[in-house]
């Protein structure tokens, strides 16, 4: 890409939490701002702004990825899930339910995204080890608890 | 109904797993502008010109020129000639500036305000304001601050200074059998919230100013924009956002962001939102004050505690901010949870160049109950007893003084929380285990230790603070019969909205469901003083408490409610009440508990109203081969009063012990220049889930008579035990005694292979 179409805007096709979007977007910015501010999915949050805290986590065609890492243009084609797609109309994901019980949540700031972590890690791996939910989220910092209340919560929701 | 005790989930849990809890970055106001700050890049210096540059024209010709008319711009020429107020963040000293005008005390210290609707342009812009200086001599260390090596605040670099003295420590030295020296130093530490500061702000002539925003005392925040407007307090209107963590560093710095947004909102008339990014919030707002404490104690040959003399600096930065009360803080505490009849502690709150330190879990605790829990390992190994018995010797009991001369009114026994976290952490056993294979023919390059400390944290605003403060709390019905929560303590992840509704539910015998906790608006809330200090739940729950039973009282006043009531009774008693007379509303105001008398001048007397007690046992092993310290196992054990919500409790715990663990072994504040030169994440390295050892949480329940439910207060507690417990680990691994933390691989290598 030269450098003039960086402030040229163009649309990218994608699917957000099953819906069909077109976004007109200029192609390097990034997915977070696009999902925070274009389509106002604030529940993606922005903890460090370099791929460190995982606060933006979002999932790009099953996969877990920092959204201040991705530019848009990236997205094309691909189906993007944030936390807002994670509940049902009327009933919460087993992890998040198990964040509830167990004070996996406290500040909140780092929740969507390690609520998302451990979906993905769940999803590949449907009874994790304790060392294997250790690594599962080490992706995903959190000031608040110590991570003790969050590794109960990931073991509570695969009893669920 | 009996929710207290019981691990209710948090009342906003829900909000927060699926997203749709709104922090300050989440809003957005029609017109909105964005705001950034431009700071000052030497640590001190003489202003002697601002210019407002365009880029060079590049060949490609693709880079844009930055319409300056377009943006607002605000410096501190403008308070004056906006006829605003005053130019400084009101709060003890009055002498740090919103905007530096004509002088510069620090690096990163704001300059330039400046706003514009496209934040990418404005990024752009921040980048092209040239700030010219006469640069100053600077210092950057509290030794060179005590050694006046550069005049840099006032006649001598002194904050503030503070002298306890029980007894007469020189008349000890001369009986002593063993006198004891050390020295000990404590780095500077991060917040690290994972939601940086940030705030929205609408201001103009008619309306006075609305400003939203993440903090912890939304009337600290009100309190500096009156000054700063210089208008009337009821033109001035703060709502706290849901907050992404606080633990301190949205204590006072929340005042600062808030009238940075607000003069930009007034010069511009528009609304302006500023939030800085994690590199900003990390190199420009307030840290953990550094420190450095020197000991001498005297003992007898029995281990008898004769005389501690201490000697207790810090290092505030620039400006005064909170320095007084963190020291304070950390001088009432540096003599720990002992009895010693001759003490003196001097302390010593000084000025560097660095950005102003600040409020931080634990307000200087940590620093001095590290320095006091290391070398009191040193002492017990002088006198040739092991850390415990010495300990054991001299443990502060029932009726004996503290020392401010506080005399303890409660039951305490560090005794049986000694013995149930050594055997909990199976102490004994482990640490015959390691001696036996760190002292084999061929020993493993990885070496096992275990250690403790004991030590106590008093809740609450020290000795006539929660007297001037004079907190507020409000209860008010609504014709269901739902009840309202009024209060200025906010919510940022403990669990005060939680807990709140659980004191107050069973203070009516009603359900938790119909009590919510109204958001922190000081147009709507009266002021329960700061969410700080580990006071929300003993001081304002109680307030809570009595709030709701004054609703009860007047219900049952106007005969519109019998004593024994059901549910629905209540409700309806609510709603006839309304018919009746209007609203139905509590308001409950501070008293302090009978016999709690403080001497502010000698520093001398009942320093807080109840202390939590504690023994930390960490389990380490250090790699001779990186020379790295893991903790691998960590019990702790404390009496807290009653326990209002377990999992909250215990959340609380385990977090503040991650949070201290990080402190002591991997969050270094490297500085160069007084700037932090390792402001992002990527580099100043806490703690992640892989790094955390099991922490294992026990609570001793011993009710507090003036507590609600019996609780006290539990909130810091935890950040200052870790750090003493691990390096006393280390020291028992390596054989090397650590006197300083951070203690990083680096700093352990020199010392260890010094030693070999």
């Amino acid at each position: 890409m030269d450098t003039q179409d960086i402030y040229t805007k163009s649309t990218v096709r994608c699917t957000v939490n099953g819906e069909s979007k077109a976004l007109h977007v200029y192609p390097m910015e990034r997915l977070l701002d696009v999902l925070r501010e274009q389509l106002r999915l604030t529940g993606t949050k922005e903890g460090c702004g370099e791929g460190e805290c995982g606060a933006c986590s979002v999932m790009i065609d099953g996969q877990i990825v920092n959204s201040c890492l991705v530019p848009v243009a990236q997205v094309e084609g691909a189906s993007i899930q944030t936390i807002e797609g994670i509940a049902t109309e009327d009933q919460l994901h087993a992890v998040q339910q198990a964040f509830i019980e167990c004070g996996g949540a406290q500040c909140g700031i780092c929740t969507p995204g390690m609520v998302l972590a451990a979906v993905d890690l769940l999803a590949k791996n449907s009874h994790p080890s304790e060392s294997e939910i250790r690594n599962g989220l080490a992706g995903n910092l959190c000031r608040c608890t110590g991570y003790m209340k969050i590794f109960e919560s990931v073991v509570r929701a695969c009893e669920k | 109904m009996n929710l207290v005790g019981k691990p209710i989930p948090r009342k906003e849990g829900r909000k927060k797993v699926t997203g749709q809890a709104l922090y300050v970055d989440d809003l957005s106001f029609p017109g909105m502008l964005h705001g950034v700050t431009v700071r000052s890049s030497v640590p001190r210096g003489r202003i002697k010109n601002i210019s407002f540059d365009q880029p060079p024209a590049t060949a490609g010709g693709s880079d844009r020129n930055i319409p300056w008319n377009e943006f607002t711009i605000v410096t501190a020429k403008d308070i004056r000639d906006l006829k605003l107020g005053e130019n400084y963040v009101a709060l003890i000293l009055n002498d740090q500036p919103y905007l530096a005008d004509e002088v510069v005390n620090h690096p990163e210290e704001a300059i330039v305000l400046l706003a514009h609707p496209d934040k990418y342009l404005l990024e752009e812009a921040r980048r092209h304001v040239s700030i010219e200086y006469e640069e100053l001599p600077a210092i950057f260390s509290l030794h060179d601050s005590l050694a006046q090596k550069e005049i840099i605040w006032g006649d001598d670099n002194v904050f503030k200074k503070f002298l306890v003295d029980k007894g007469n420590v020189d008349d000890v030295w001369a009986k002593a059998d063993f006198i004891v020296e050390g020295e000990y130093e404590t780095g500077a530490q991060e917040q690290l919230y994972i939601e940086n500061n940030g705030a929205i702000a609408l201001a103009n002539p008619n309306d006075g100013v609305t400003v939203w925003g993440s903090m912890q005392c939304p009337y600290y925040v009100h309190k500096a924009l009156i000054k700063l407007f210089g208008l009337p307090e009821e033109k001035i209107r703060v709502i706290q956002t849901e907050t992404g963590g606080g633990f301190g560093g949205k204590e006072e710095y929340p005042s600062m962001i808030a009238g940075h947004a607000a003069l930009l909102a007034w010069k511009s008339g528009l609304p302006v939102k500023m939030i800085y990014d994690r590199a900003e919030d990390m190199v420009a707002t307030t840290k953990r004050h550094p420190s450095r404490t020197l000991h001498k104690t005297a003992v007898n040959k029995d281990g008898k505690l004769l005389a501690m003399e201490i000697d207790f600096v810090i290092d505030g930065g620039a400006y005064c901010t909170l320095s007084p009360v963190v020291l304070s803080r950390g001088t009432i505490h540096a003599a720990g949870p002992y009895f010693c009849p001759d003490v003196r502690i001097k302390s010593t709150a000084v000025a560097t160049n660095l950005p102003p330190h600040g409020a931080f879990r634990g307000f200087g605790a940590p620093q001095s109950i590290f320095a006091l829990e290391r070398h009191l390992d040193k002492v017990a190994k002088t006198v040739g007893l092991t850390p415990e018995e010495f300990r054991r010797r001299n443990f502060i009991h029932e009726g004996e003084t503290t020392a401010t001369n506080q005399t303890i009114r409660e039951k305490v026994d560090m005794d049986g929380l000694l013995n149930r976290a050594f055997e909990l952490s199976d102490y004994h056993a482990k640490r015959e285990r390691f001696a036996r294979e760190n002292g084999s023919d061929r020993p493993s390059r990885i070496r096992k230790g275990i250690g403790f400390a004991s030590f106590m944290h008093g809740a609450g605003f020290t000795g006539s603070g929660e007297v001037y403060l004079q907190s507020v709390v409000g209860a008010e019905a609504t014709p269901e019969g739902l009840i309202r929560i009024l209060a200025a303590s906010t919510e940022i992840g403990q669990g005060t909205n939680t807990i709140f509704a659980q004191i107050a539910a069973d203070a009516l015998g009603l359900g938790y469901d119909l009590f919510e906790v109204a958001q922190p608006d000081t147009a709507q809330v009266p002021n329960s003083g700061p969410t700080v200090a580990s006071r929300t739940c003993m001081i304002v729950g109680k307030l809570v408490e009595s709030a709701v039973v004054g609703l009860k009282q007047t219900l049952l006043g106007s005969g519109l409610l019998k004593d024994q009531y059901t549910q629905a009774e209540f409700q309806r008693a609510c709603g006839d009440y309304i018919e009746k007379f209007g609203r139905l509303q509590s308001f409950s105001k501070y008293q302090p508990p009978p016999n709690i008398l403080w001497d502010d001048e000698k520093y001398q007397g009942d320093a807080y109203g109840a202390f939590a007690w504690a023994v930390y046992v960490a389990e380490v092993s250090v790699d001779l081969l990186t020379y790295e310290a893991h903790v691998d196992d960590f019990v702790a054990v404390q009496e807290v009063g009653r326990v209002i919500n377990p999992v909250l409790a215990a959340g609380q715990i385990e977090g503040g012990i991650a949070q201290a663990i990080g402190m002591t072994l991997y969050e270094n504040v490297v500085w160069e220049n007084g700037r932090m030169k390792n402001g992002q994440m990527t580099n100043y390295i806490m703690p992640t889930a892989a790094d955390i050892p099991p922490i294992r949480v026990y609570f001793e329940e011993n009710p507090y008579a003036y507590g609600p439910d019996g609780a006290k207060g539990i909130g810091e507690l935890p950040m200052d035990g870790p750090a003493p417990a691990i390096l006393n680990a280390i020291e028992n691994a390596t054989g090397e005694s650590f006197n300083q933390i951070p203690l990083m691989p680096e700093k352990m290598m020199e010392d260890l292979v010094g030693q070999g």
